[in-house]
């Protein structure tokens, strides 16, 4: 326990001193107060025009913010890939890990301690950007999107499935190739998973069955997607009033399998480095 | 030997076509100096990782402090000084050291303590508030020679420590791992600076292709005694007598080279050979060196690493 929780340490004291935490901060509030800015004209624009239908006002507005929210898992998924990209496969090529590993500590206990010091700050950043979003729509518009106890947890859920592969690729690829193949494979998902959504629309099981396939081989974007459909009123999901409004709803056995893959992928990422020569 | 804290059996390793270690046999006893002794690329790092469990062995069996390879408990007892030391850069030295300290289990006043004395024994007490990337690249070996000393082992692998120091670096190390042997400590150095295994090593092992090909003990006042002798005459019945007394006899003119296992052997050769009715005008005996003994080990066929 003791080891664990000063590789816990060490990773969140090296994301503070390299910068990552600042650097996310600092892109963070920029990105709240360009929200902001566009959130206060839209709102003032609405607002002149009296005449408009009170509901549709609602509507528009909680569409900049799942907009808003859009961005922010974007960002988080980014975050989520990139933050831990190096951690071990930097290590592993600058020798770090040999000095580490001598210790009396199991190479489990390092990725681990890894794994749980980065989902920290992925959980931080995840709240507090989605919080500036939520915040600033409250305090402009008073709008307040229905479900986000269920919509941002599916969020953090997303980004620890990146993550949990971004850490286990550094175990056996250099830092760029994991880079490249964890990003390829959510782009992989999102494609899949809009291929699903169009599917489904178009009335093409074909199409469908891909794009479940794709969210089964890296569910990430149906996270996504879920967690948008409860982070929408009602009547803007059933209507599919925005891009945001996913016709095929990934279901709870979605979140389950997404739980598993995590676990799953975090004990190859253990044996990754278990048997890894260094 | 005393209780062997390192024994190796057959040690294996190969990374698909490429046979780093061949055939690895080897003992290392409580407190010796033990030097592993080969030119580059002849399995010593290999070795070396794997009996720090870094590597899994492709074949044979290894004990390291009586417990079989990648022991945690066993861990706790060893240091190692990796042959070019790192660790994040935008750490302290101090703070390095006390991470490693957690590491190996140690909290408190102890570690801090133990920090502050080993900061002091590498002197890097004055940079010891600095960041290790403002380091050069002889005080990352020190302070990593500090890291591997922070739990009081009872076992030490340095691997090529004196990689990269000046000379007055290499001397503090040597005076270190002098410290260790009154402490009883034991230490593997790997190393292909025959002048530092020399000077600090009890015994050494050579390796070639991953083959423990030789050995000689740095302290046995006998140890690759080579032996000159102006003798007349000189018959075939002589030569076959002095034969008995060693090895590698060689005659040229009026001059016979031997070599002999030990001192002893030297008045017993005299003593036969004025019995013999021989004329004995001059009886030289100087030891091999290492540099000497490593290229007869190695063959002629050793090319630069």
């Amino acid at each position: 326990m003791n080891g664990l929780l000063t590789i816990f340490q060490l990773t969140l004291a090296e994301a503070r001193r390299r910068k990552i935490l600042l650097a996310t901060f600092v892109c963070g509030v920029a990105f709240l107060g360009m929200f902001a800015l566009g959130f206060y004209f839209i709102h003032r624009e609405m607002v002149k025009h009296a005449g408009m239908d009170q509901i549709k006002q609602r509507m528009m507005l909680t569409t900049f913010v799942l907009a808003g929210l859009f961005g922010v898992n974007f960002l988080t998924v980014m975050t989520a890939v990139l933050m831990p990209v190096d951690t071990l496969s930097g290590e592993i090529a600058s020798g770090v890990m040999q000095t580490l590993a001598s210790k009396p500590i199991r190479r489990s206990t390092i990725v681990l301690g890894k794994w749980a010091a980065h989902g920290l700050v992925l959980a931080g950043y995840l709240l507090f950007m989605a919080g500036g979003v939520l915040a600033i729509a409250r305090v402009i518009g008073g709008v307040a999107p229905p479900g986000i106890q269920v919509g941002l947890p599916l969020m953090l859920l997303e980004g620890l499935v990146l993550m949990t592969l971004s850490i286990a690729g550094g175990t056996r690829f250099s830092t760029v190739t994991n880079g490249i193949a964890v990003l390829g494979l959510y782009g992989l998902a999102f494609v899949g998973s809009w291929t699903e959504q169009i599917g489904t629309m178009a009335g093409n099981e074909s199409a469908r069955y891909v794009g479940t396939a794709a969210s089964l081989l890296i569910p990430s974007e149906a996270l996504w997607q879920l967690a948008a459909w409860h982070m929408q009123p009602s009547v803007v999901r059933d209507l599919h009033l925005t891009p945001f409004s996913p016709a095929s709803v990934p279901n709870g056995a979605m979140v389950a399998w997404a739980l598993a893959y995590v676990a799953m992928v975090l004990v190859l990422a253990v044996r990754g480095l278990s048997r890894r020569p260094l | 030997m005393t209780v062997p804290v390192v024994q190796a059996r057959g040690l294996r390793k190969r990374f698909r076509e490429k046979l780093a270690v061949a055939d690895l046999t080897l003992a290392v006893g409580e407190g010796e100096i033990f030097g592993f002794l080969g030119p580059n690329g002849a399995g010593k790092t290999t070795s070396l990782k794997m009996l720090l469990g870094l590597i899994e062995p492709t074949g044979g069996t290894a004990q390291v402090l009586g417990a079989p390879l990648g022991n945690l408990r066993t861990r706790a007892g060893v240091g190692f000084l990796p042959e070019h030391f790192r660790f994040h850069d935008w750490l302290t030295g101090r703070e390095m050291l006390r991470y490693h300290g957690r590491l190996y289990g140690l909290r408190g006043r102890k570690l801090e303590d133990r920090i502050e004395f080993l900061l002091a024994r590498v002197d890097l007490v004055d940079a010891a508030g600095r960041k290790l990337r403002e380091y050069s690249k002889g005080m990352l070996q020190r302070v990593g020679l500090a890291q591997a000393l922070l739990n009081e082992p009872r076992l030490v692998f340095l691997d090529e420590p004196t990689s990269g120091l000046d000379p007055i670096g290499r001397l503090l190390v040597r005076d270190i791992i002098r410290d260790l042997k009154r402490a009883g400590t034991a230490v593997f150095l790997n190393s292909h600076l025959l002048g530092e295994v020399e000077a600090t090593c009890d015994r050494v092992v050579f390796v070639k292709q991953g083959r423990a090909v030789g050995e000689m003990h740095m302290g046995d006042a006998g140890a690759g005694l080579e032996v000159e002798l102006r003798v007349e005459p000189i018959t075939s019945a002589l030569l076959e007598g002095i034969a008995r007394f060693g090895s590698a006899l060689e005659r040229a003119d009026s001059l016979v080279r031997l070599r002999v296992d030990s001192e002893e052997a030297l008045p017993a050769l005299a003593r036969w050979l004025v019995e013999q009715g021989a004329n004995l005008y001059n009886m030289q005996a100087h030891r091999k060196s290492l540099e000497a003994r490593f290229m007869e080990v190695m063959g002629e066929d050793q090319r630069p690493g």
